[in-house]
């Protein structure tokens, strides 16, 4: 049976002494309860198979719906949201999530769709995911757009997957190097790990750009091709993008675009103009669609016309061109030589494929250069405020975020801490620690949908935390103060790996 | 930080005692590391290795790290009972956490504790 | 229509703090021949135009609460949603928050998790649970994932059942391909009397995993304990591919001897959606945590003393492993796994098992039914769960367009991945369906089989 009990393990401090502050599921479950019923058989009995195909028990828990309700409303009061304040997480892109999109992603004809329903059935759903590569195409300036990949990572993936059949179908075998610059997310080379190839790390140079010696150095006949953030995470645009893909180009890689930051470009340029072959998009944060808590995501991938080929199966097509009112017959089209797929069925349809859907359809092409425009005002106009208070160490226009040092002279208070007493004027923290090539970093990306007395307030929170480091320095290392939970032991976590409701030994003769 | 005397070191902050063949990471290392939580040796007894390949992966509660042989040799044996106790890469870095030991290993490309403890010294900054 | 917030006196004095005289400037370092391309775009709706639109987009289709009667599965499975559960999934302070990167402020987040990890945990039998991949069939891809690591990449094959979802085995193929991996097993079998213990023969000293699905694609129930043991004889690992209603019911992969167990959850309170988003639940035994991917919530305490929940383990995950991880997973499917707790809770002990019989009692009704019809007939005759394959000994195409004339969304057509079952149909059957459609369905079906 489940151990119900609150599991810290043995040699934790005096159990007695910890506080529940909201009880597990498991915890608050009553034998007896139920919170749904469902209608009785109204077939005719069949035996059900000999016992030793069954299970004995079903050791879930058991509550009445005003039980989870309010357990989970409880929950919800201790989470920090967009919905409830400023959320400048860099790289992450937190912009306000309409609310219009949840509605529209909900419509019954989308909800209650099956992926393997006949073509003639679904044809607002392939109209929709038609219509969608055709935007994102033309946002993006690629020739080819796959809808399928989840997430970011997943898009990334799908995309070094491309390039790798690219050079393999031209008996090109001998190329193994990725070269990816040190100011990369982790899943850039990860995604490159899990193909089996090499990592080649590209600097940064002094004014963050990617070091055109240390590039031209490495480029040979073994490159598959780079994989870049543009902008960086540093929020800067490479002065020299055009002579680093002439580069990569050069030495026959292709060049592969990190849309994470794309929410910079929208009607400012357009990737595929610049000499980008692969990009993939972040539907989750270029596009609006909430991040859910951490996913799910939403990773479409582009590619110019050379690697159109390569996309995975399906992408959807017109398998009919219409006629005067009669409008063209949709229908899944595989690409000729497919990297195959990428999951099952079609991609994060109705979480991610119908908002963004929404979302591009009520901007236009003027609201999407807005959006870029004011997300990079915004970035500018907190830099330009907090610069005399932290050093920043490639101090340039930025895009649509930027990177400030957390440390003062002669203070031991650290980007942590920081963050944590940020908290306490309400706002979420920054992105810290990240991009690597910084020193104690906080990546601040304020996004399009803040207003200037929100911008202003966080700056004069920034400010005021750079006095208390110098005054009282033991506030900020111990904070937050104000928030319902305090620092976590971390260390306790991992030593102790309490992963799940009940301890594993407990429960494994199920 | 403890740089004893008797072990040679690497730049990528492995110990190698000539004299028992043992191997393992530093106290800098460990104290960069800080609280390590898992660990895994990545060669066995019996393989013949060179200096610079991966012997083990040390994950730590914020960071991870590939360890490097600092020495070429024959393994002779491994620290089963390390990864039962990953902890102890933290209290106890030049004793009870050795990682592997070699038979008749040479050293690779070491420096002795003085260098050593300088080069840590540098990059304190 | 946009949401920017600032007007333009505020505009202009932020473009003064910044020193510069308009929005333009400020992208002086992109290429000027490039610089603010003119998009071909529509123009931009309002939102009264836009939910006009997209209303129209939704009802060109045909969906299966108001439109057709489903007996589609073939890994989405048509299930009632109790209305708690989107009431919860609605709330902003769950689906407007990031990944919860800053506990002190992301508790109902992590909590969520971890409770969402014991109830996979709970149905599968297994030790620990991950917060959960894409779908089905990426964990079942990670499963793969996890046991090359787990070997070191010393043992280079996987043999796979052919009655593991074919569109799970092609993502296998997908992202194995850089991976120098022999693929075993999903198509050197004669899939009429093709039986698990088969695979036996080709689980060799170089095999890291062999995976099996549960029910199988046709829906069968098999006990795998003994297959198991035969593969950890060998030294290899097993993974099984779960369908969750199912697991109320049938004995659990955990208590089968399963070294990993995946699945797709989204049966359990996920609406299809067209195929997504859905979630991949990923659970595994203790010893190999460290080798699992994605993101895992654990249970710690804070600095007042109370019992919290922290993202633990994290120095195994991309953005610190960079490209030593076993994966390049980030996030989760966090509001979906929110859901499939929700769901489950809900249900709890009684509900959940209740789902499982009306779908196991409606299913063998409508299998007896439907094999009394001459010329069909059932193509298996092993337990079933919710799914069976029925020979309808003519072209499924033509059998499910006379369906959909009657409203009716018929089976998957299992001839399309299996040459060898031709003209055979894979019908699902969940507490949706009422007797009323399933006599329909036999009705018409026999209409066919006169023509």
């Amino acid at each position: 049976m489940i151990n119900a009990s609150p599991t810290l393990s043995a040699d934790a401090p005096d159990q007695t002494k910890v506080k529940i502050v909201e009880p597990t599921i498991f915890e608050l479950s009553s034998p007896g309860r139920t919170g749904v019923t469902f209608p009785a058989s109204d077939v005719p009995e069949t035996a059900l198979p000999p016992e030793e195909l069954l299970r004995p028990d079903l050791p879930l828990p058991e509550l009445a719906e005003v039980d989870v309700v309010r357990h989970y409303m409880h929950l919800s009061s201790f989470n920090y949201s967009v919905d409830t304040g400023f959320y400048p997480l860099g790289s992450c892109t937190m912009k306000y999530n309409p609310k219009i999109n949840e509605d529209t992603c909900r419509l019954p004809g989308f909800l209650y769709t099956h992926p393997l329903q006949p073509i003639e059935t679904v044809q607002g759903n392939l109209a929709l995911m038609y219509q969608l590569q055709e935007w994102l195409k033309e946002i993006s300036g690629f020739a080819g757009v796959t809808l399928q990949p989840a997430a970011g990572a997943h898009g990334e993936f799908t995309g070094v997957l491309i390039m790798r059949a690219y050079h393999k179908s031209r008996g090109d075998h001998k190329r193994v190097k990725m070269l990816i610059p040190d100011s990369a997310h982790g899943t850039n080379p990860a995604s490159v790990g899990m193909m089996g190839m090499n990592v080649v790390q590209i600097p940064s140079d002094s004014r963050g750009n990617v070091d055109l010696k240390a590039l031209e150095a490495a480029c040979d006949d073994t490159v598959v091709g780079m994989m870049l953030t543009n902008p960086n995470t540093l929020g800067l645009f490479d002065e020299n993008i055009e002579k680093v893909i002439e580069l990569v180009h050069g030495c026959g890689g292709l060049m592969y675009g990190d849309g994470a930051n794309l929410n910079a470009l929208l009607g400012i340029v357009r990737p595929g103009d610049l000499g980008f072959d692969v990009m993939h998009f972040n539907l989750h944060k270029t596009f609006a669609v909430p991040h859910g808590g951490g996913g799910p995501g939403s990773g479409p991938v582009g590619v110019a016309a050379h690697l159109v080929d390569f996309l995975p199966e399906p992408i959807v097509g017109i398998i009919e061109e219409g006629e005067d009112d009669l409008p063209p017959l949709y229908g899944f089209v595989k690409p000729a030589k497919t990297i195959g797929r990428m999951k099952a069925f079609h991609g994060h349809f109705g979480g991610g494929l119908v908002r963004a859907f929404t979302y591009i359809a009520m901007h236009g092409a003027g609201g999407l250069k807005d959006i870029a425009q004011y997300a990079v005002l915004n970035a500018n106009y907190l830099q330009a405020r907090l610069r005399n208070t932290y050093h920043i160490p490639y101090d340039r226009t930025c895009m649509h975020e930027f990177v400030a040092e957390g440390r003062f002279a002669g203070s031991d208070v650290r980007a942590l801490d920081i963050s944590k007493r940020l908290m306490d004027y309400n706002f979420h923290p920054p992105t810290n620690y990240f991009p690597l090539i910084v020193h104690e970093a906080l990546m601040i990306e304020p996004t399009e949908t803040e207003n200037k007395d929100t911008l202003d307030a966080f700056a004069d929170a920034l400010i005021k935390i750079a006095e208390e480091a110098k005054t009282q320095p033991e506030l900020v290392k111990s904070a937050p103060h104000t928030t319902k939970f305090g620092r976590m032991d971390e260390v306790k976590a991992a030593r102790e790996l309490v992963l799940c409701c009940w301890l594993p030994e407990d429960f494994s003769d199920q | 930080m403890n740089v004893p005397s008797h072990l040679k070191y690497t730049k990528s902050d492995e110990w190698f005692d000539p004299a028992t063949g043992k191997a393992g990471i530093s106290d800098y290392a460990q104290g960069q590391l800080s609280d390590i939580v898992f660990v895994e040796i990545l060669v066995e007894e019996g393989e013949t290795i060179e200096a610079g390949k991966p012997i083990a992966s040390v994950e730590s509660v914020k960071a991870s790290a590939q360890v490097y042989s600092p020495a070429s040799g024959k393994v002779a044996a491994v620290n089963k009972a390390l990864p039962d106790k990953p902890e102890l890469i933290n209290s106890d870095p030049y004793g009870e956490a050795w990682m592997i030991q070699l038979e008749g290993g040479t050293a690779g490309d070491v420096m002795d504790a003085a260098a050593y403890e300088k080069y840590c010294a540098e990059r304190a900054h | 229509m946009t949401y920017i917030p600032i007007s333009p006196k505020e505009r202009d004095a932020m473009l003064a703090t910044i020193g510069v005289q308009s929005l333009d400037e400020l992208f002086e370092d992109v290429p000027a021949k490039h610089r603010f391309p003119k998009l071909d775009l529509p123009p931009a709706l309002t939102e009264m135009e836009a939910l006009d639109e997209l209303s129209g987009l939704a009802q060109a289709n045909e969906n299966v609460r108001s439109d057709l009667i489903s007996f589609l599965g073939a890994g989405m499975y048509n299930h009632y949603i109790p209305s708690v559960v989107d009431h919860i999934l609605r709330r902003g302070e769950f689906y407007t928050a990031y990944t919860p990167y800053q506990p002190e402020i992301s508790q109902g987040t992590l909590q969520a998790i971890f409770e969402y990890q014991s109830l996979m945990c709970a149905l599968t039998g297994m030790d620990v649970s991950n917060a959960s991949h894409y779908d089905g069939a990426t964990a079942t891809a990670e499963a793969v994932n996890l046991a090359n690591a787990q070997f070191r990449g010393k043992r280079k094959k996987v043999v796979i059942s052919p009655t593991v979802h074919p569109q799970y085995r092609a993502v296998i193929r997908t992202y194995t391909q850089g991976m120098d991996m022999q693929l075993a097993g999903d198509d050197q079998f004669p899939i009429t009397d093709y039986q698990p213990s088969d695979l036996l023969s080709l689980v060799d000293d170089n095999t890291c995993l062999v995976i099996v699905q549960y029910p199988d694609f046709f829906g069968r129930i098999y006990d795998y304990t003994k297959l198991i043991e035969g593969i950890h004889a060998k030294g290899a690992l097993a993974c099984i591919v779960a369908n969750p209603t199912a697991l109320a019911l049938f004995k659990t992969p955990g208590s089968m001897g399963a070294d990993i167990v995946v699945g797709d959850g989204q049966p359990l309170g996920i609406p299809m959606w067209y195929g997504g988003p859905s979630v991949g639940f990923f659970t595994t035994r203790k010893q190999f945590v460290h080798k699992m991917a994605g993101r895992l919530v654990g249970e710690t305490v804070d600095s007042k003393g109370q019992r919290a929940y922290v993202l633990t383990l994290t120095a195994r995950e991309q953005h610190i492993k960079r490209e030593r991880a076993t994966s390049n997973i980030c996030t989760n499917q966090g509001l979906i796994a929110l859901g499939t707790a929700v769901y489950l809770s809900l249900l709890g002990k009684k509900g959940l098992r209740q789902v499982a019989e009306l779908c196991y009692q409606k299913a063998h009704y409508a299998a007896a039914q439907l094999s009394k019809i001459e010329g069909m007939g059932l193509c298996f005759s092993e337990p079933f769960f919710h799914e069976f394959a029925l020979c309808v000994n003519r072209p499924v195409e033509e059998v499910n367009a006379h369906l959909l004339e009657h409203g009716i969304l018929g089976g998957y057509d299992l001839g399309q991945d299996y040459p060898a079952l031709k003209d055979h149909m894979l019908i699902a059957v969940t507490e949706m369906n009422t007797k009323e459609d399933i006599d329909t369905l036999v009705e018409v079906l026999s209409e066919v089989s006169h023509d």
